[in-house]
């Protein structure tokens, strides 16, 4: 029976077999790309995204078919992000090309070196609901430059007294710095919490002389 | 609004990895796969088909445990497909990118698989599956149709005969 079991007794063919597969990861990484393509010709790609990047680092970009949906910040984990699009999106989430990613990454990098104030994006808005979202919808009216307390973002969203729930919206931003959450501080002009950290906070407020 | 309620409720109990990490697993292993079913030369496209129509199909997937067999399935359909193909008009010999490292490596990945393309039709996908899709006896069994015991018996007549071609 021993002869029967290829796994506890490799002979050589078995050896030649397993070592005779090398690939070369030039070919891989084009294949890869052509795969992309050729997905997102048939519309198969749900949720497209890359790694873009920026003076904070790596940000990855994610976009649908109706628009950018998620920007994770480089203190985020990358699988987590990817796997949170796959539970709540789809997932069919693939590295690929998609001219809403692109759009993206030429006007951050244009706001990265200061020739842009405000982003001409199209956003889906998915990820969030209901207050939260009348909350960064409220957060995109804060001009460059400006910031607001929580409560007055609390107001502006229609629900003073919801100053705590409007925190909550803002450290869930699945859009953050193209929907400028870091424009928010606490009252009296802390910087408060932020989805990429204090430091990615400050340095935005800095890059847009608000601080 | 529609699209909010679909991404927050329908979707709770799917766990299914992203397909990026799906092609990152087993991507290499199909595409050694489809060279040695089917060549270099059509390896790519069969590849390229493969991966296609598993992304059509993704979102029907109901057990992320049985990804890599699932994949594997539709890879031997594909492989069929090329094999007959092939079987009717033999590739042209020119100059094919290869795959492989270096051109060594390609040569004797070539000699080797070669022999492995001239088997019977099981012995041929058994060997494939087992050392160039790098599966269990059950994925295999699954992906054939078959029992444990048939894959075995099909693995170890096909390494036989690989034996004896590399004594003539």
């Amino acid at each position: 029976m021993n002869a029967m079991n290829d796994d506890t007794n490799p002979g050589q063919v078995e050896e030649a077999l397993r070592s005779a597969t090398s690939l070369d990861p030039t070919a891989w990484a084009r294949l890869r790309r052509e795969l992309a393509v050729r997905a997102t010709a048939e519309d198969l790609v749900d949720v497209a995204f890359e790694r873009h990047d920026s003076p904070l680092g790596a940000i990855l970009l994610g976009a649908t078919t109706e628009g950018l949906v998620r920007v994770g910040l480089p203190c985020e984990d990358e699988d987590a992000v990817l796997d949170d699009l796959a539970r709540r999106v789809s997932a069919r989430v693939l590295r690929a090309p998609r001219d809403a990613v692109t759009r993206a990454r030429r006007q951050l990098d244009e706001y990265f070196d200061g020739r842009r104030r405000a982003f001409d994006l199209t956003l889906d808005w998915r990820l969030t609901a209901g207050f939260r979202r009348e909350v960064l919808r409220a957060t995109t009216q804060i001009p460059y430059g400006q910031t607001l307390s929580y409560r007055q973002l609390a107001t502006q969203a229609g629900s003073p007294a919801a100053v705590r729930a409007a925190g909550t919206a803002l450290a869930t931003n699945p859009l953050p710095i193209v929907v400028p959450c870091h424009r928010v501080l606490r009252t009296g002009g802390a910087l408060g919490s932020y989805r990429g950290g204090p430091e990615a906070k400050a340095q935005l407020l800095g890059l847009e002389g608000a601080v | 609004m529609n699209a909010v309620a679909r991404g927050s409720s329908e979707r709770t109990a799917a766990s299914l990895p992203t397909f990026e990490r799906v092609v990152d697993l087993h991507g290499p292993a199909v595409l050694r796969f489809c060279v040695v079913q089917v060549g270099a030369g059509r390896a790519e496209d069969c590849f390229q088909e493969t991966m296609l129509s598993a992304l059509r199909a993704y979102e029907g997937v109901r057990d992320a445990g049985s990804i890599r067999a699932w994949l594997f399935s539709i890879a031997a359909r594909k492989a069929i497909d090329a094999h007959r193909a092939r079987a009717r008009a033999p590739e042209p010999v020119e100059e094919i990118e290869s795959l492989a490292g270096t051109e060594e490596d390609a040569q004797r990945d070539d000699a080797l698989w070669a022999q492995v393309r001239a088997l019977p039709d099981k012995q041929r996908q058994a060997v494939t599956l087992r050392f160039a899709g790098d599966l269990s006896h059950g994925e295999i069994a699954a992906v054939m149709q078959t029992s444990e015991a048939a894959v075995r018996r099909s693995v170890f007549e096909g390494l036989n005969r690989l034996r004896r071609d590399g004594e003539r």
